[in-house]
């Protein structure tokens, strides 16, 4: 039962999602007894992949998926999958392994789950749990195909070293015109601004800044920790600050290390869409509200004189520590 | 321009979670259902292209008798005419061949399904659909117009948005941005008696297996108490999130 990763990149750089990928692979691979073969795409240098257990590497290069097309991806990794005769295969939970995961599986007549935290819970049959009722809940579901699809939820496992000699080896798949139904015209993509899906700190703000001219104080809050800034859904509603930013249960869902919530309540909604984060610090002025109950860390206070003095001590902090 | 929009009938979103028969099924037990959010918004964007545009829009979902209202509610926000398929949604496979099924025979140009459903999460139904019927298939969906054969949509990427061009049939994976939620639609008075006469067809299901099956609930272990710091003493946060959570 060998096992297939797509490690995923961006600019020419492993995701560190691929990374937590691979550990897992590594990790799943030891107890089923086999190896971990990782598929690139379009990277000239794979061989961080080795730091994290990988084995093999199918290296894929072909100008035609200089963009991401999903079924063309998707068409990749299944004729790796048959190539290697997989029965696992593994991606992350990042907007395109999403938008990957279920095209993959239907054409290998393979089962799906997505959400997936944690080692499987059991190999025979094959049993693994994941996120069900946006957080609310886990589920443990059971996959009964020979074929198993798996997208791992971003942070649910970890990065883990394990050196390994991994063999290159060119594949060229076929790729169908017929895979590219769907072009791209343009990207809008803000540069050099941390994503809420990379980001392992998230700073995020609600309607208790009083108004968009005030996140000036967040932006810099992100800027020092080297975060990614998220709102509300009142607040992206209000035409504050960009959907993107939106989190909670209909926004993006936010799995990260640290979420600070700054002047957000906490209503189930918001609360369901972040509650995967492993540490949340709320800053609020209502000491009854919602989100006192599920935080990790709170202060009790005004926004607007804890986040300047969070800001100088977070700078003088991380002057010292790096 | 025939337009489907599949609908999940989930539990609101401000529900309580539970749990019975040994944690292995929802407890419906005082639970408001709803059109799916992200189905909800797709189907708003659905009622534009019918009074914009001319198309027609048909709703459909895989569910026993109970989810009945909720088509109803979505014919009374001015979908033409709804389907249900008479089974329980076992798991995502299950239900996108079923829905592929209904697509086939009834020649949709584009099918609107939400992202992903807020009671399971599988996130599968939409890719799964495309995948069967060799569709154009675009997920994270925030923005389509179409001007004849010619379809210019965009999907959220991470950290920002693409745009695309495509032709039918299509499939959406839709979500907020398709419509904004001022825009949603609340059913009026009009609107619920006219859906009472509209046609509810009931399908019966095609043979399909399970690929998944859901075996057992469990809701998270209960949080220990936050911890309070005071806003003149914030350098203990800052020790506490460097030593203690070691996130800095």
């Amino acid at each position: 039962m060998s096992i297939i990763l797509y490690a995923e990149s961006a600019e020419g750089k492993f995701k560190k999602v691929a990374l937590e990928l691979a550990s897992y692979a590594k990790k799943v691979a030891a107890s089923l007894g086999t190896t971990v073969t990782a598929v690139t795409i379009n990277i000239e240098d794979v061989s961080e992949l080795s730091k994290y257990g990988v084995d093999k590497i199918l290296k894929v290069t072909d100008a035609k998926l200089a963009g991401f097309t999903a079924k063309a991806y998707a068409d990749v990794i299944k004729q790796a999958v048959e190539k290697e005769s997989a029965k696992l295969v593994l991606l992350s939970s990042t907007t395109d392994s999403l938008y990957l995961a279920p095209l993959v599986a239907v054409t290998l007549d393979a089962g799906f789950a997505s959400n997936v935290v944690g080692l499987p819970v059991s190999l025979s049959p094959f049993q693994v749990k994941r996120t069900a009722f946006s957080n609310k809940a886990f589920n443990t579901t059971e996959i009964s195909t020979a074929v198993k699809v798996l997208s791992l939820s971003k942070n649910s496992y970890g990065i883990f070293e394990n050196a390994s000699t991994a063999t290159e080896e060119v594949f060229s798949p076929v790729i169908s015109d017929a895979d590219f139904g769907i072009k791209i015209e343009s990207l809008e993509k803000a540069s050099g601004k941390v994503t809420i899906a990379d980001a392992d700190i998230v700073v995020s703000a609600g309607r208790g800044l009083k108004g968009p001219e005030n996140w000036g104080m967040i932006e810099d809050l992100a800027s020092v920790l080297g975060a990614a800034t998220a709102c509300s859904k009142p607040v992206s509603d209000l035409g504050w600050r960009p959907h993107g930013e939106h989190v909670g249960q209909t926004g993006k869902p936010v799995s990260t290390n640290l979420y600070i919530a700054i002047g957000i309540s906490g209503a189930i909604q918001h609360i369901a869409g972040i509650n995967a984060s492993k540490v949340k610090v709320v800053i609020n002025t209502d000491p009854e509200a919602p989100f006192f109950k599920v935080a990790d860390y709170g202060v009790v206070g005004d926004a607007f004189e804890i986040v300047p003095k969070l800001i100088e001590k977070f700078r003088a902090f991380k002057s010292q520590n790096s | 321009m025939k337009i489907l929009v599949c609908i999940s009938h989930v539990p609101d979103t401000t529900s309580k979670i539970n749990f019975i028969n040994d944690d292995s099924q929802f407890d419906t037990n005082g639970v408001q259902f709803v059109i799916n959010p992200n189905d909800e918004f797709g189907l708003t964007r659905a009622i534009w292209f019918q009074e914009q545009q001319g198309a027609t829009v048909t709703v459909v979902n895989v569910g026993g008798p109970e989810t009945e209202p909720t088509l109803r509610k979505a014919l009374a926000i001015g979908a033409n005419e709804a389907i249900r398929i008479h089974a329980n949604p076992t798991d995502g496979f299950f239900v996108a061949k079923q829905l592929a099924e209904v697509i086939k025979a009834g020649g949709y140009d584009l099918i609107i399904a939400g992202k992903e459903s807020l009671d399971y999460n599988g996130g599968m139904v939409p890719g799964m659909i495309a995948g069967i019927l060799g569709y154009n298939f675009l997920n994270s969906c925030v923005a389509i117009t179409v001007e004849r054969t010619s379809i210019k949509a965009a999907r959220e990427i991470d950290g920002g948005k693409e745009t695309v061009s495509t032709t039918f049939p299509l499939i959406i994976g839709g979500q907020k941005g398709l419509v904004e939620e001022k825009d949603l639609r609340i059913p009026n008075m009009r609107g619920i008696m006219t859906a009472r006469t509209k046609t509810l067809t009931i399908l019966e299901p095609i043979d399909a297996p399970s690929e998944t099956k859901a075996v057992k609930f469990e809701k998270p272990a209960p949080k220990s108490a936050v911890k309070l710091i005071s806003a003149d003493n914030l350098d203990e946060l800052i020790n506490l999130l460097h030593n203690e959570a070691k996130v800095i």
